[in-house]
């Protein structure tokens, strides 16, 4: 009981945050909210989001993991790419559906396994080691799609992108899924404690007997991973892979996620469903950006001015500062928070 | 004796409190021109924190200090070197990238029409170094010089902006012979110019080689000041190392040895650079003591034995049967315990609660894949919090909130709590109060009743005596001497570390 | 081999002393910017295909998007004394001096796709699109197409601030202007990206009372448009129907939508920058007749009645 109320606690001001942002959207544009059902599935604003969302709320998943380890993965947007391309590359080869989810996954995680063998066995600082992927990750995408849009037709594959499940588009129901899944598995085991003891002091935590080289090694895997399905489910959603432009970016906005889930980027103490608020928080900043009509020029500055204002009301000195104003209530609530 | 005027820097009851902990209580400190002055201690002693108060580089919080009969108060290192106060660190702190004559005259370049005039600084750079009898070209990038010329041009440096006092903080850490030696007459010569020197090392015979006065500082009080030329070496480390001779508190207790079967074997267990070849056999249910000076390999035998640095000579057995303890996990597989010297860095994990520290080994050694139950948690938690008296408002504090006693006694309980059957605790009651000293030297005695076998390393000689039934002593990265049984008093091991000193020296 | 090495001098030296009237004997250096896109590949191996129906001898360079390789390989153009020298400027300056050492070797240098800012008399002509006349003819063709109807139009932007985003939407605004019946009632950037063109069309569909309101679409290029029948489709309408689709650029993949009824019309920017840029060197070359020092490409506009599938195949193979 106590530990789902310190949960909870813990993930408020997301989602404070991301009803704020969505009633900010609604004021401005009240369909925002309706949903109703079409062929099946759920239509909506709302559903929309959950599903543009996805690929960054997967590679948040991993993300948070390899932040945790006080680590950083630049390479997941450019991961992405050639796992879309080594999918659509495999489907119209003729492999079947199981072979070539299975090898795009495979391929991602080989992605990890390099990345982390550079961080833990070479002790490459990981935002230098992860560059290295980042940069010749789209080249190796665009030799496997040569340069062009590689489009497929298989309805399996496809329907990763846009079918849907329960009413609910498929990449919601993956990310979903996954991170639920993911989140059992450090919590329910001891890898969560063990990744952050990591994150906070690698060498006392091997001097614990942590073995905090495979640990890290296979964070980066899980971040490979989760770049693998995100780059499935993107070239699915269009129906092929587009080595130039599927991931472009994600990997910052995947970092911001994090961020703006209230984790910290020197490592330590996480929150995975932190960071999926967080991917849904910028999510639903872009769709209701695409909502509002401004022109596109605008389209960057808008976000900026809100994540911004959303990191400042976060910061421990403006937390601070409030607790102060708050004085008598909400200071000692903040003292007594602070003595737990 | 010479009259008050020879003293040139002069601090009195100097206190100085850091969260938790006296750093500097009630300090005395007398320089005199034309002098060199050791400061001397062991780590944690207060050196550092005691030149850090004289260079304004800290705040003091209490005490007087008075520079050529007038009281200063530097708020920072500038303002002391402005008064007349210089310092060189072991880790030369100039910028490489520019050249010896522009580091020589940073922030003061001789000017004309607004302009650095470049030959104008060369030529006095050139002047001020033949003064050190050092002829190099002064337009070379400083990081193209010898570690021994960087030290001479950051002295040149420093006494040509202060000239009173001149602070050398192990500047000898990284030369060589020679090089000491040319240092050592560049001190000589400032010495006859009246300078005031104050010499930090843990090089004994440097000490004695040019030091006129040695002033000791143990856990942050003035042990004493005593001419150099007047004190044994012997009685010197007697000082640093706490205890006056011929006193003995230690009895009886654990005076027989041990009569239990040995358990772990260490043969020609060495590391090259680190350690030299070791033998070293510990019983059931005996506490063997490692002492030794600062820099002597006390910490390096103990990371060896844990796996933290892997042996490249030996063998090691448990229970006679040959082991190979490559890393940690290994040496934890066979039930080993390692409490390191330096707690934060090496020990808590300080963002994690008391909880997860304590039972971090444990769950480390069962796997990710068998998580301890949250309810075993918070009854091994508990059942330490109490059985060792950590003071925590809960399980669920965070570790680096609580003082570095309880934080100590976090890390015991960490081992504890995987039933070790060999601990080997480094430095155990560093930089902690007195009460929590006395529990965790009672803890380590019944530890020991209980037959677990024990290491611990500690520079509180009595200490040692009071616990050990024998005492290995270190010198300079080897194992030099071990005192059983009756032969382990407080005088035994200094004499033992002494007439090793000079042993050494002696070569 | 000595005896193949020097038949094979023995033919050079031939067709030297013979000389060089027709285009066949031509060598031509090309500098193509780099493979960063579909179309962009397309040009690359039409270029090749047009040099060779026409027996010209095509010394390749891909300068993977930096100038200075395309400096270097225009350099090693003029030393290995070729005949003419085609670029795909990669930047707009910068090109004064190189060009200079190739006008004061004679070599005449055509500029594909892209100009430059560099003295009209440093290159013999250029052979480029109009894209302000791609938004226009796609624009026609709306006002054609809805024959005074009123139609609210979505728009699809390239990347904002791009110059074919501001003249494709300029060449567009151009050719409605003066019908009432048509109003532009959302535009909006989507990056030429089939991701970001289904997202932001998603957007304008729930922004519209469901797509109800919106009765055609314009995208800044095809890849926008393919990715925004995906989401008309999934928003239970059909798209070349109920909503209008047009788009530029006319790759393959646009020529299967409209096979299949789900886009309507496209705008193509040729890849074939090379041909009309051959036919010219090879006028120069035999009479000298000196081309115009702007070649447009035509603008040609495809509809579901151009038999789309036949046109795919022919597409399909050109790297796109």
């Amino acid at each position: 009981m106590n530990a789902l109320k310190s949960h909870l606690l813990r993930l408020a001001p997301q989602i404070v945050v991301l009803i704020a942002v969505v009633l900010l959207i609604s004021l401005a544009f009240p369909d925002f909210l309706t949903l109703q059902m079409q062929n099946g599935r759920i239509y909506g604003s709302l559903i929309d989001v959950l599903n543009r969302g996805a690929p960054v709320a997967l590679l948040a998943i991993g993300m948070t993991i390899v932040i945790a380890t006080r680590g950083i993965d630049l390479s997941v947007g450019a991961v992405m790419a050639i796992c879309g391309a080594v999918a659509a590359a495999s489907i119209t080869s003729g492999h079947s559906l199981v072979y070539t989810l299975a090898l795009a996954l495979a391929v991602g995680m080989l992605c990890g396994l390099w990345n982390g063998i550079l961080v833990a066995v070479l002790d490459i600082q990981p935002i230098i080691a992860t560059l290295v992927l980042m940069v010749a990750g789209r080249g190796i995408a665009q030799l496997i799609t040569e340069g062009a849009i590689l489009t497929f037709n298989h309805p399996g594959l496809i329907f990763i992108g846009s079918g849907s499940f329960l009413g609910l588009p498929m990449p919601v129901v993956i990310w979903l899924a996954f991170g639920v899944a993911i989140t059992l598995l450090v919590r329910r085991t001891a890898l969560g404690m063990l990744v952050e003891a990591l994150g906070i002091n690698r060498r006392a935590s091997t001097l614990s007997g942590v073995s905090t080289g495979v640990l890290l090694i296979a964070a980066y895997i899980l971040s490979g991973l989760c770049a693998a399905i995100a780059g499935v489910i993107a070239a699915a959603d269009i129906k092929g892979a587009d080595a130039n432009n599927a991931g472009l970016w994600l990997e910052l906005d995947a970092i911001l996620a994090v961020v703006v889930g209230g984790n910290s980027l020197l490592g330590g103490r996480f929150s995975i469903a932190a960071s999926l608020l967080g991917a849904m928080i910028i999510q639903a900043i872009n769709t209701g950006i695409l909502l509002s009509g401004f022109p596109p020029e605008f389209n960057l500055i808008i976000k900026a001015a809100i994540i911004v204002l959303i990191l400042v009301v976060q910061s421990p000195r403006v937390r601070d500062l409030s607790a102060w104003f708050g004085r008598s209530g909400s200071r000692e609530a903040a003292v007594k928070q602070e003595a737990k | 004796m010479q009259g008050n005027d020879d003293i040139i820097l002069s601090a009195t009851g100097i206190e100085k409190v850091f969260p938790g902990a006296k750093a500097l209580n009630n300090v005395n400190f007398q320089l005199r021109r034309g002098e060199v002055h050791a400061l001397l201690g062991e780590n944690g002693a207060g050196k550092s924190t005691l030149v850090k108060c004289i260079t304004g580089a800290y705040r003091r919080d209490g005490g007087k200090l008075v520079l050529d009969g007038a009281d200063i108060d530097p708020r920072d290192t500038f303002e002391a070197q402005r008064l007349g106060i210089g310092t060189v660190y072991q880790e030369v702190n100039l910028l490489p990238n520019l050249t010896v004559a522009e580091n020589l005259f940073l922030g003061r370049q001789p000017r004309r029409f607004g302009l650095v005039d470049a030959a104008e600084m060369n030529r006095r750079a050139k002047a001020l170094l033949s003064g050190y009898a050092l002829d190099i070209d002064v337009r070379a990038e400083l990081s193209s010089c010898s570690v021994a010329v960087q030290q001479v041009v950051a002295i040149a440096r420093a006494v040509d902006l202060s000239g009173k006092v001149l602070i050398l903080d192990e500047p000898t850490a990284s030369l060589d012979a020679h090089e000491v030696e040319m240092l050592f007459a560049i001190v000589r010569r400032l010495k006859s110019q009246g300078l005031g020197v104050i010499f930090i090392t843990h090089f004994l015979e440097q000490v004695y080689a040019i030091c006129d006065r040695i002033t000791v500082l143990r856990n942050g009080q003035l042990v004493g000041t005593r001419d150099a030329a007047a004190l044994p070496r012997r009685e010197l480390i007697a000082m640093m190392l706490g205890r006056e001779l011929g006193e003995e508190i230690k009895q009886a207790g654990n005076a027989q040895a041990a009569e239990g079967a040995v358990r772990y074997r260490f043969r020609g267990y060495g590391r090259k650079g680190h350690i030299e070849p070791f033998d070293l056999e510990v019983r059931k249910g005996e506490v063997v003591g490692i002492a030794g000076l600062l820099g002597s390999g006390r910490t390096e035998t103990a990371e060896i034995l844990f796996g933290a640095q892997k042996a490249d000579s030996g063998t090691a057995e448990v229970d006679g049967k040959s082991v190979e303890i490559s890393s940690p996990r290994t040496a934890i597989r066979h039930r080993f315990g390692f409490c390191p010297e330096d707690r934060k860095t090496d020990g808590i994990i300080g963002d994690l609660s008391v909880r997860e520290n304590i039972v971090l080994a444990l769950q480390a050694r069962r796997g990710w894949a068998r998580p301890i139950p949250r309810a075993e948690q918070d009854r091994l938690a508990d059942r330490y919090i109490t059985a060792l008296d950590i003071r925590t408002s809960d399980r669920e504090k965070p570790i680096r909130l609580l003082s570095g006693g309880n934080q100590q006694k976090a890390i015991l309980a960490r081992w504890l709590a995987t039933n070790p059957e060999f601990l080997i605790l480094d430095e155990p009651t560093r930089g902690i109060d007195v009460g929590a000293h006395a529990e965790i030297i009672r803890l380590i005695e019944s530890l020991c009743e209980q037959g677990m076998s024990l290491i611990v390393i500690s520079s509180e000689l009595d200490e040692l005596v009071a616990y050990s039934r024998r005492v290995i002593v270190l010198r300079d990265r080897a194992h030099v001497s071990e005192l059983v049984g009756e032969e382990v008093t407080t005088s035994h091991i200094v004499e033992a570390i002494a007439v090793a000193d000079k042993h050494e020296a002696g070569q | 081999m000595t005896l193949k090495t020097a038949l094979a001098s023995a033919t050079i030296l031939a067709a030297c002393m013979f000389g060089s009237a027709s285009a066949a004997d031509m060598t031509v250096g090309f500098s193509q910017i780099g493979s960063e896109s579909g179309w962009r590949a397309a040009e690359t191996t039409l270029t090749k295909q047009q040099a060779e129906s026409r027996g010209i001898d095509l010394k390749f360079a891909d300068a993977q998007q930096k100038q200075e390789n395309q400096i270097k390989a225009i350099r090693s153009f003029i030393a290995q004394g070729v005949d003419a020298i085609l670029v795909a400027p990669v930047v707009a300056t910068g090109w004064d001096d190189v060009l200079t050492e190739a006008k004061d070797a004679e070599i005449p240098v055509v500029l594909l796709d892209r100009t430059v800012d560099a003295s009209e008399d440093l290159y013999l002509t250029a052979v480029t699109s109009d894209l302000v006349h791609e938004g226009n003819v796609a624009g026609k063709w709306l006002v054609d197409t809805v024959a005074g109807k009123p139609c609210n139009v979505v728009e699809l932007q390239g990347t904002t601030g791009s110059s074919p985003a501001i003249d494709r939407k300029k060449g567009f605004e151009q050719a409605l202007s003066g019908n009432d019946n048509l109003k532009i009632v959302r535009s909006q950037t989507g990056d030429f990206t089939r991701t970001k063109g289904k997202e932001v069309m998603e957007s304008f569909l729930k922004a519209e009372n469901g797509g109800k309101d919106i009765c055609a679409l314009y995208a800044h290029n095809d890849d926008m448009a393919v990715g925004a029948i995906q989401a008309i489709k999934e928003a239970g309408l059909k798209p070349g129907t109920d909503i209008l689709v047009v788009s530029i650029d006319a790759v393959p993949d646009i020529f299967q939508a409209m096979a299949a009824g789900e886009a309507n019309a496209t705008v193509e920017l040729t890849p074939n920058m090379a041909g009309p840029a051959f036919d010219a060197l090879a006028a120069y070359k035999k009479d000298g007749t000196v081309p115009p020092k702007w070649i447009q490409t035509e603008s040609k506009l495809y509809t579901q009645k151009d038999d789309p599938m036949k046109v795919y195949e022919e597409k399909k193979g050109l790297g796109y």
